[in-house]
């Protein structure tokens, strides 16, 4: 057997003896990813917002309000649409049985064909905000969407003085018909959104994968300290075969501890990671970019302490920046630009990618990258590592 | 000399510096076969730099080592099969048992499964941790461990043992369990290259000697020959109290004294005769103000010949 897979099977040995290995590797990620998904997964299914329309007005065009817009919301599961009165809504809502209720008043139709100001309430309970936001928009879209068909018929009418009622009435039923009052766009499929449990599942498993791959390059630092590394240079022994079996130590130890996690959040948590080919080559991927950068913290360390230190910091800050504990995408374009420096976001958004259905050559770009983060960090490395390798 | 069908080492003008301090210089030295070499000299002398180069770990600024012909560098991976080397600090996998890290430095050298087996089971014989082989080396005694270092150097059967000053912090037991192997490796022919700076263990071991200090070869030889150039020279010893330095000076004004020094209470003079000269130099020192408390006369001995030397202890 060659002297690097030896000295690998020996440390991979070791590192299964120490308990503080199996801790960070495999049981840490795996009771954090479930602690997560107990306290955020309820919020992971979406349930319907509860609204309330009072309908004062029971004209034509509240009950458009009603049939093409609210119905629209409740045949997407949305929402829930109760049609009561103004003082039970208001109590409703107050009480926070109701997420928000939507108040068109007397006269709302005759307003808004008199071309006078017409109002359009929206009522919302202080503890959905979420849900009153959403009212909001779509009372407010709707709106448009009258002003639309209100600027149509004017144009119409100025233009063509000699239209009759009805013919007006015509226009702006076709204008209505043109420009639907409210659009709602998904865009879950564009953004690869992976559900909560998956997505905590991924996130603790890419974050400690960095603590992972660090016992394999720096237990070079180790056996230098504790004298063993000058028994391997007397013993004959290549200085790069001894590099070569940590290196793989690290990989072997990343692979191992991300295909447990894969596994076992599957059984324990349920989570879903897509493709099990595309989750495959993210794993090797990945677990190759984080030795690459744990190889480089290691080559500046001058003590195993130290090299524990400065993989912890760099852990944590690439864990927070690529979105191991939160998607970044909320923090804005520049730090979702950003977190693209990270293994971390890389991996995410390869599994992003399976979990909206993408086939196994779907994750190329993001193993591209993560392989890309490898060789750069592996060459700025291998030009500091052989200093380690000295007595 | 010695032909080179009996030379097992040769080391040729071996020159290593770090930065400004010149840690080895021009120091050129040979061990036969079945002979035990030691070099002597106190800590911070250039011994361990001295045997990394020779053990291949470190790369010399200058020289050439060569080991059974075979030229020994850094890369020289035929070189260094023959040698078994030995650190000074204790270099074993405390989480592997004690058959583990031998089965592991027998796989580093080559050995067959079969053959590393038996050669384990023997090794651990040798050191006497049989009973123990299955333990986690965590768990052993320092003595314990300090004698399976040993026993790791010795798993491929090496025809150069280099040992460290292998019984640093070793109880007696101990101690005396490790030099009787080493004296029994040796009555089977294995070359060994002996560092120390306990010079009891150097005269009971070695065949030669090389006395280290300052990165520099100054003396060699066996340690008979060593101490009967001294003549018929011989050592007093005097713990005194009071001013050191001022009965140093009062006693090296003696004619009769050879080499003096003082050092932690202690004065050492080297006289030819000690029974006429410790008079004079008993009252030498009193007459400076030092208060005597007690007086030793010594035979020749390498410590004395180190003194005589560099004017320095071994365990300085």
């Amino acid at each position: 057997m060659p002297a690097s897979l030896l000295i690998a099977w020996k440390d991979l040995r070791q590192r299964f003896r120490d308990r503080s290995a199996i801790m960070l590797a495999v049981v840490v990620p795996l009771a954090l990813a479930a602690i997560f998904s107990m306290i955020f997964g309820p919020a992971s299914t979406p349930t319907a917002f509860e609204y309330a329309l009072v309908d004062e007005d029971r004209s034509p065009v509240s009950r458009s309000f009603d049939e093409d817009v609210l119905a629209y919301l409740e045949d997407e599961g949305i929402a829930t649409v109760d049609e009561m009165e103004e003082a039970e809504a208001r109590t409703a809502v107050s009480d926070g049985d109701l997420d928000a209720a939507f108040l068109i008043p007397p006269g709302f139709a005759d307003r808004v064909q008199s071309r006078a100001p017409a109002r359009l309430e929206v009522v919302g309970s202080v503890d959905a905000a979420t849900a009153t936001d959403v009212a909001r928009s779509v009372a407010s879209s709707y709106v448009q969407g009258l002003n639309a068909v209100r600027v149509a018929v004017a144009g119409v009418a100025h233009q063509g003085g000699s239209l009759t009622e009805g013919e007006l009435q015509e226009v702006a039923q076709q204008t209505v018909a043109a420009a639907p009052p409210v659009t709602i766009e998904d865009i879950s499929a564009d953004a690869h959104v992976l559900d909560l449990k998956t997505y905590f599942a991924a996130g603790m498993a890419v974050f400690f994968l960095l603590f992972t791959v660090q016992f394999g390059v720096s237990s070079l630092i180790e056996e230098r300290s504790d004298g063993t590394l000058s028994r391997l240079l007397a013993a004959p022994v290549r200085r790069s075969s001894i590099l070569v079996g940590k290196l793989l130590t690290s990989v072997a130890l990343g692979v191992v501890s991300l295909t447990v996690l894969v596994l076992g959040t599957s059984l324990l948590l349920g989570a879903s990671w897509g493709n099990p080919v595309g989750v495959g080559l993210l794993v090797v991927s990945g677990v190759l970019a984080a030795t690459g950068i744990a190889s480089v913290v290691a080559s500046l360390a001058k003590t195993a302490e130290q090299a524990g230190s400065w993989q912890a910091v760099v852990a944590v800050s690439l864990g927070l920046l690529g979105g191991a504990f939160f998607p970044v995408q909320q923090s804005g374009q520049l730090m979702a630009t950003v977190s693209l420096v990270t293994p971390h976001a890389w991996f995410m958004r390869g599994l992003g990618t399976l979990a909206g259905g993408g086939e196994a050559l779907a994750v190329l770009p993001a193993v591209g990258a993560l392989l890309l983060i490898a060789a750069v960090t592996g060459a700025v490395a291998s030009t500091r590592l052989g200093r380690i390798v000295e007595p | 000399m010695a032909t080179d069908g009996d030379v097992m080492l040769r080391c040729t003008d071996l020159r290593k510096s770090y930065g400004p301090l010149l840690a080895v210089d021009g120091v050129s030295f040979e061990i036969r076969t079945g002979e035990t070499y030691g070099l002597l000299g106190p800590n911070g002398a250039g011994k361990t730099t001295l045997i990394s180069m020779v053990a291949g770990v470190l790369e010399g600024d200058d020289g050439a080592v060569a080991l059974d012909g075979l030229r020994m560098d850094p890369s020289a991976l035929d070189a260094k099969a023959l040698i078994g080397y030995v650190p000074q600090d204790v270099a074993l996998y405390p989480d592997l048992t004690a058959r583990e890290n031998l089965r592991f430095f027998a796989s580093l050298y080559k050995l067959g499964r079969q053959e590393a087996r038996a050669r384990v089971a023997e090794v651990l014989d040798v050191v006497g941790l049989s009973e123990r082989a299955d333990d986690q080396v965590k768990t052993y005694s320092g003595g314990m461990k300090r004698r399976l270092n040993i026993g790791a150097g010795l798993i491929h059967r090496p025809r150069l043992l280099i040992l460290d000053e292998p019984t640093v912090g070793v109880d007696p037991q101990s101690r005396n369990a490790i030099l009787a192997s080493i004296e029994a490796l040796s009555a089977e022919g294995m070359a060994v290259l002996y560092t120390t700076h306990y010079m009891e263990e150097a005269e009971r071991l070695c065949d030669r000697v090389g006395i280290v200090d300052l990165g520099h070869l100054i003396a060699e030889g066996p340690p008979r020959a060593l101490t009967a150039e001294l003549g018929q020279a011989e050592h007093i010893v005097m713990a005194v109290e009071g001013d050191l330095a001022a009965a140093v000076a009062a006693v090296d004004a003696l004619a009769v004294a050879g080499r003096t020094t003082g050092d932690a209470g202690v004065l050492d003079v080297l006289v030819t005769d000690a029974e006429s000269a410790l008079p004079l130099v008993m009252e030498a020192a009193t007459s400076s103000g030092a208060a005597i408390r007690s007086v030793n006369v010594q035979e020749p001995d390498l410590e004395v010949v180190f003194l005589h030397l560099t004017g320095k202890r071994l365990r300085d």
